[in-house]
């Protein structure tokens, strides 16, 4: 179901430019205008000065090209008191995203190899509820984890003062009350946790793939569990990994839920900030900035998608036991 | 295999007289590095599923605090809760109608993509872009699309038709239609690709023979190949369904749930009962429900899955 086979399977078309043919064209030329449209309209709308929006319509192209919403959206919009764009919003989402990324692969990638490879009792019960975990909704959830996140907090606290009569002789700072709830580190803990069902799925089948043979050949070589990790499983598994990438990367730049609910307005996602800034009731409505900063949020995950091609398809295919 | 490898090891040790080895330390980096998995699996996944439902019965506002047994309290104010209701209706219309346009629409797409046409990947690439893109930036790009003042409505009556009104976003009749214009832009490419994988695995023989018979091809649609791509229609089915109880963000961005509560859904009930009205068991019973419905989907789909290994 992953790859798309090269050949279409349809009827052949007889003539070239039968009447059918015609339709089919058209149809799909519609319907790619639909779909364009709001890419268009957005690109347009940003390009405008304010006026210029009021005067015309949605639709028309920009008389005079402006740069100036690009500039304004991303460095002086505001939500709330802060007044410093969309930037702010695009580095903790940077911040965000790379740590996240890293751990979920590489926590899902581990689990996926030793589901495949070193299966112990019960290994493949817990991959099961794994699996149908995915559909549990993240709602059910959401609470009890900030739960779990502030008692490891508090948890983690002592541990983290104890070491602070040396830092004092080092002349460094003291640790205060550690907080995992509302940081970065929990919202990585989150998405490493949300990540991990489609991942691990995904790593396990790939794994799963590999001739068997080589992983008995390093295992009579005296390889271990990591050995045959690092030095067989990864470096054969590249296309993979960037499939998952792909996938974490398009999912947790475009997330919103967990941004809203586990970090505070400082480290506040790109999407949170958007919609902040897009949706703020007070101030006059200026809908170039706002397309403008629609569009930069937006940016990211399609030059994704336009660089990646036929690999997006594959991770989102993979995606689909998750939803 | 690995696992019967450490076994004949250890009856091989055994034999010689020695100390068998203790199971739970047997393969134990493998153990150690599935921690974070069985985590997941045991203590979210399950612990914290039970704790909500736990909860949805219990008193509590705000936690911690002491928790007090109340029943069914929680779910009978629920359901007498007119946001609640309106949601609920808001989810089945919602749910309905992103149900059958994703499946006609993805399948519509993916058949006339199938005809070898020039230009196939453009296309795709065209219809599925919206896909990469977040349901934040989907909301935003339609609202301003369906602004009343500059958007598709004052353009059409700019053409002419002066008494054309088509304002979803701020009338409450019509506010989940305009949200849901949204969702299928966002999410029909999706299901088209995966049509478009069921199309390529239908054997080219069938298309001969039907050919050969004589049969038109949209009639070879509807009554071969859509049988014979069940499996394929059910996939699409259940992750539609699990997107749209998803739903949430794409309201947030859109409408915030507005006109008054006419586009609330209660995926978005549930945050802010948790998150804004200190309503805790209010929220707790609602997610409760939440996945009530999603197992009322799942349930039959897992059955369908199992029966179907067992047959085949």
């Amino acid at each position: 179901m992953v790859d798309l086979p090269m050949e279409p399977s349809g009827p052949k078309p007889r003539v070239r430019l039968s009447r059918a043919n015609i339709m089919l064209y058209g149809i799909l030329l519609l319907v790619s205008l639909y779909y364009l449209l709001p890419l268009y309209v957005m690109v347009v709308t940003s390009l405008k000065g304010m006026p210029e929006i009021r005067m015309g319509h949605l639709f028309s192209p920009p008389m005079e090209v402006t740069f100036e919403p690009w500039v304004k959206a991303w460095s002086e919009a505001c939500t709330g008191i802060n007044c410093d764009g969309l930037s702010r919003g695009f580095w903790n989402s940077v911040r965000i995203l790379i740590p996240s990324v890293l751990v979920s692969i590489g926590v899902a990638s581990v689990s996926g190899y030793a589901l495949t490879n070193w299966r112990f009792k019960g290994s493949e019960t817990f991959f099961t509820i794994l699996i149908f975990g995915a559909f549990i909704p993240y709602q059910v959830m959401i609470y009890p984890i900030v739960i779990l996140l502030r008692e490891a907090g508090d948890l983690v606290t002592p541990i983290a003062q104890s070491a602070n009569p040396a830092l004092e002789l080092l002349g460094l700072e003291p640790f205060g009350k550690v907080r995992i709830m509302g940081s970065l580190s929990g919202l990585v803990f989150v998405h490493t946790i949300f990540g991990m069902p489609i991942l691990t799925l995904l790593f396990r089948n790939y794994f799963a793939s590999l001739p068997d043979e080589l992983f008995k050949a390093a295992r009579v070589d005296g390889a271990g569990f990591w050995g045959i990790y690092f030095r067989i499983m990864v470096p054969m598994s590249l296309p993979i990994f960037v499939v998952a990438i792909i996938l974490q990367v398009t999912g947790i730049w475009n997330d919103f839920l967990f941004g809203v609910i586990y970090t505070k307005p400082e480290i506040y996602p790109m999407t949170v900030q958007l919609n902040n800034i897009v949706n703020s009731v007070q101030g006059v409505k200026e809908y170039n900035v706002n397309m403008a900063a629609t569009l930069l949020t937006g940016l990211v995950p399609l030059i994704i998608y336009f660089a990646s091609g036929k690999l997006f398809v594959r991770g989102i295919a993979a995606g689909a036991v998750k939803g | 295999m690995s696992l019967i490898s450490t076994e004949t090891e250890a009856m091989h040790r055994q034999d010689r007289g020695a100390k068998k080895p203790i199971r739970l330390f047997r393969n134990l980096n493998a153990k150690v590095a599935a921690l974070p998995m069985i985590f997941t699996a045991l203590v979210i996944f399950i612990g914290c599923t039970l704790w909500t439902i736990y909860h949805s019965f219990t008193k509590s506002r705000l936690l911690p605090a002491p928790e007090k047994w109340v029943g069914l309290d929680q779910y009978e104010r629920l359901w007498s809760t007119r946001r609640w209701l309106v949601s609920i209706e808001n989810l089945v219309i919602y749910g309905a109608c992103t149900l059958v346009l994703s499946l006609v629409i993805g399948f519509t797409l993916a058949a006339l993509l199938d005809r070898k046409i020039r230009g196939e990947n453009i296309f795709r690439t065209i219809i599925l872009y919206p896909f990469a893109l977040s349901f934040i930036v989907t909301g935003l790009v339609w609202q301003w699309i369906l602004n009343p003042e500059f958007g598709i409505q004052s353009i059409v009556q700019s053409l002419g038709w002066e008494r054309f009104a088509f304002d979803p976003l701020n009338n409450g009749q019509i506010v989940i239609y305009g949200i849901l214009i949204a969702g299928i832009w966002q999410g029909s490419g999706f299901i088209m690709v995966i049509m478009l994988a069921g199309l390529r695995g239908i054997d080219q023989e069938i298309w001969k023979a039907a050919r050969v018979d004589g049969i038109p091809a949209w009639k070879t649609y509807i009554f071969i190949v859509i049988p014979m791509m069940k499996p394929v229609f059910i996939t699409a089915l259940v992750m539609i369904a699990s997107g749209i109880i998803k739903v949430y963000d794409l309201v947030v961005a859109q409408t915030s749930g507005g006109p008054g509560i006419a586009s609330e859904v209660p995926a978005k009930y549930v945050i802010e009962k948790m998150f804004e009205a200190q309503n805790l068991g209010q929220g707790f019973a609602a997610s409760t429900m939440m996945l009530v419905s999603v197992l009322v989907v799942l349930i039959p789909y897992i059955y369908l899955q199992l029966g179907g290994s067992r047959r085949g």
